[in-house]
């Protein structure tokens, strides 16, 4: 698992991957067939492998726990890392499509279990394409938080398709949402703010949440501050703009 | 489960194909980027089989059963018809629609009493599925994107002929092709099928045009695309059963509800080597056939159709039996029922294919003798029945045909045609670099002005 032995992409005494042999472009291209395994449906999901020390045997039916949050496009891991703790008993993963940074959280998080036994257990990463296999990860209302934090704005008009929040795609977010699970964006780009804003709004499923519950919610604050994307934009002085949503049955 | 979508089976498909489609690309495309496509022949039947209808190409042939004459389309809503390959027909199952679309980006709204095109809906890009709304007030279809529009049918009075109904979009498989598209039986439920292994049950608003947002479920465990996908009708669930077939050579059958899978039959391991031609077993289509819970199976290569078995109580597919098709290299591209008349009627058959004179063929035949679920019916065998047998006769036969009988050579010049056409439906292509590139540059799908 761990080669700190001679492999300069770990740093030898925190055991922790070294930031600049995972660089990747800020971009990927969601529409490009890549070539990654993808679970058959969300009973295939291997636990074992993604929670080890949780669920030793590769073969459980009936597992007890399921995953409930997901940071979609989690990039380097910073959010993940922090909600591990502050959420101990809950199983988290995150989803990368780019293959070197899912590869650096990896690293990560093995490096972090490593340094502090019995913690970091319920957190994992996949590299995958969220925008076509969020189904097959996930069963109907299996989450209870989702997190899309600075996602690519695919500025041009003709991009916008491709953007990882849409009325279409917010119908499969709400799936794996339970009644009452929670969807936390942020951003730094205006226009995207408005744009997520605006699908979620006239989203029949989803309902803002009220400004007491935004600040009685410890996960909010972490959205500006946990990740590296996030701290970029405090550092540059820039403003943020978050839009959190809460799932709903729909008034028929 | 690797999310490659090609194997060692379609690889054969796709070598084949380099004749038609990736050699000498250049030429071709310079001089006529929008050369149509090789595609497969359909036939729908009409839900009292009181017409059935064929599309070969860009060519749609309807033949009325009620009084045994070939059908004039009146088309006045400012297309003069199809001008590319129509890729998906369908009956209303209320019976007063029809509707078909495919390559030309236009979808054709048909009244069945006077066989006029009653409206014309523009898409965006290529369509590659249909479906009609039981009430027959939505007419939904399906682009190469994943999307599914939807558009509201005009009042009903048969006059009027309106051109550039406007769609909405309904609901979206995220970069997906979308192979079918199919209402429960209650009307309650859309349910759509993507090249991508999936199948997506959705309800079925009051008002679809606010866009269908509540996923149902999703019914996963295909291993390959999902090439098509059928009701069967039982009295204790009125959202009927689904049943699906797919590139993974098995037909599975679904509860919608919960979105589990109930059985799954490999049909690739049931067909006898010597019926089909090297071990291409695809699906690529299905259709129930009403009032017995039998499902007819057309398989890549098959000549003739495997029928399978749905026991309702135990909820399990089996294989009942392969009926061949003797005397002639039929291999059907597309299947049709009635839900009273007992008969599948079928189709082979691909437009603009070289090789021979004729450049299209389509050969129409139809099986009978279906048991029915009834104990005391004397024991039928399924037969495929001769020309002179099938209701129409020879006229239906010359409307839909295009002529009463086919030579030899024909079929034989369209069979390579025939598998390259359903092939070309279901297999991401893999283009060079150079051809990406250049259809990269020459790529039209801006928003049409309207």
């Amino acid at each position: 698992m761990l080669q700190n032995k001679g492999n300069p992409t770990i740093n030898k005494s925190t055991g922790l991957p070294r930031k600049r042999f995972y660089r990747a472009r800020a971009h990927s291209n969601p529409l490009s067939d890549s070539h990654f395994p993808v679970p058959l449906s969300p009973s295939h999901v291997d636990y074992s492998q993604h929670y080890p020390q949780l669920f030793p045997a590769a073969d459980q039916t009936g597992t007890y726990k399921k995953i409930q949050f997901a940071d979609i496009g989690c990039g380097f891991g910073g959010l993940l890392i922090s909600l591990s703790t502050l959420f101990p008993e809950t199983l988290m993963i995150g989803m990368e499509l780019r293959d070197k940074v899912t590869e650096y959280v990896k690293e990560r998080i093995l490096g972090l279990r490593v340094a502090n036994p019995g913690r970091y257990q319920n957190v994992s990463v996949v590299r995958t394409n969220s925008m076509k296999y969020i189904p097959n990860y996930f069963e109907k209302g299996q989450l209870s938080k989702m997190f899309f934090l600075f996602p690519d704005p695919h500025f041009k008009e003709k991009n916008h398709r491709r953007r990882v929040i849409s009325p279409q795609l917010l119908d499969e977010y709400a799936y794996v949402l339970q009644v009452g699970g929670i969807i936390y964006t942020i951003t730094d780009v205006e226009e995207l703010g408005e744009w997520m804003k605006s699908c979620l709004q006239n989203h029949l499923m989803f309902e803002p949440l009220s400004q007491k519950e935004l600040e009685a919610d410890p996960v909010v604050k972490l959205l500006s501050t946990a990740t590296e994307e996030g701290q970029k934009v405090a550092r540059n002085g820039g403003q943020t703009f978050q839009v959190v949503y809460r799932r709903i049955t729909p008034a028929s | 489960m690797e999310g490659t979508k090609m194997d060692a089976r379609v690889d054969e498909c796709e070598r084949d194909d380099g004749n038609t489609q990736e050699d000498a690309p250049m030429e071709e495309s310079e001089q006529n980027n929008k050369d149509m496509e090789v595609a497969p022949a359909l036939v729908s039947v009409h839900p009292t089989q009181s017409s059935v209808a064929v599309a070969l190409g860009s060519d749609l042939r309807v033949f009325n059963l009620l009084d045994n004459s070939a059908v004039s389309l009146m088309d006045e809503s400012g297309g003069a018809y199809h001008n590319d390959s129509i890729r998906c027909i369908k009956y209303g199952t209320n019976g007063k629609l029809f509707v078909s679309a495919g390559d030309d980006k236009l979808v054709k709204v048909w009244s069945t009493d006077c066989w006029r095109c009653i409206s014309t809906v523009v898409s965006e890009k290529r369509v590659s599925a249909v479906a009609i709304s039981n009430d027959g007030l939505h007419v939904c279809f399906a682009d190469k994107f994943g999307v599914v529009w939807v558009v509201d049918l005009p009042g009903f009075d048969g006059t009027k002929a309106s051109l550039n109904q406007k769609a909405v979009p309904l609901l979206a498989h995220y970069c997906s092709i979308i192979t079918s598209l199919e209402f429960s039986p209650d009307g309650r439920f859309i349910v759509s099928a993507d090249r991508d292994f999936k199948i997506r049950v959705t309800v079925f608003p009051k008002k679809p045009l606010d866009g269908a947002h509540e996923i149902q479920s999703f019914c996963l465990g295909h291993t390959e695309f999902v090439s098509c996908l059928a009701f069967i009708c039982t009295p204790d669930s009125p959202q009927g059963i689904l049943v699906s077939g797919g590139g993974d050579s098995t037909v599975r059958m679904w509860d919608i509800i919960s979105g589990s899978l109930l059985d799954t039959c490999e049909v690739g391991t049931k067909v006898e080597p010597n019926a089909t031609e090297g071990n291409c077993s695809t699906v690529t289509n299905i259709c129930t056939i009403p009032e017995c819970t039998l499902i007819a199976v057309a398989i890549q290569s098959l000549r003739g159709i495997m029928l399978l078995t749905c026991d309702l109580s135990s909820r399990t597919l089996s294989v009942s039996k392969v009926v061949s098709i003797d005397g002639e290299n039929f291999v059907p591209t597309s299947l049709g029922s009635s839900i009273s008349g007992g008969l599948l009627w079928m189709v082979t058959g691909a437009s603009k294919f070289r090789g021979s004179d004729v450049s299209s063929l389509s050969r129409v035949k139809v099986i009978s003798g279906f048991k029915k679920s009834n104990p005391n019916a004397s024991e039928q065998e399924p037969t495929v029945l001769a020309d002179s047998e099938i209701p129409g006769g020879a006229k239906l036969l010359e409307k839909l045909q295009g002529s009463i009988s086919i030579d030899e050579k024909v079929f034989l010049a369209a069979a390579d045609a025939v598998k390259t056409a359903m092939c070309n439906l279901l297999i991401k292509k893999q283009y060079s670099d150079e051809k990406r590139e250049f259809r990269k540059r020459t790529r039209n799908d801006k928003k049409s002005k309207q």
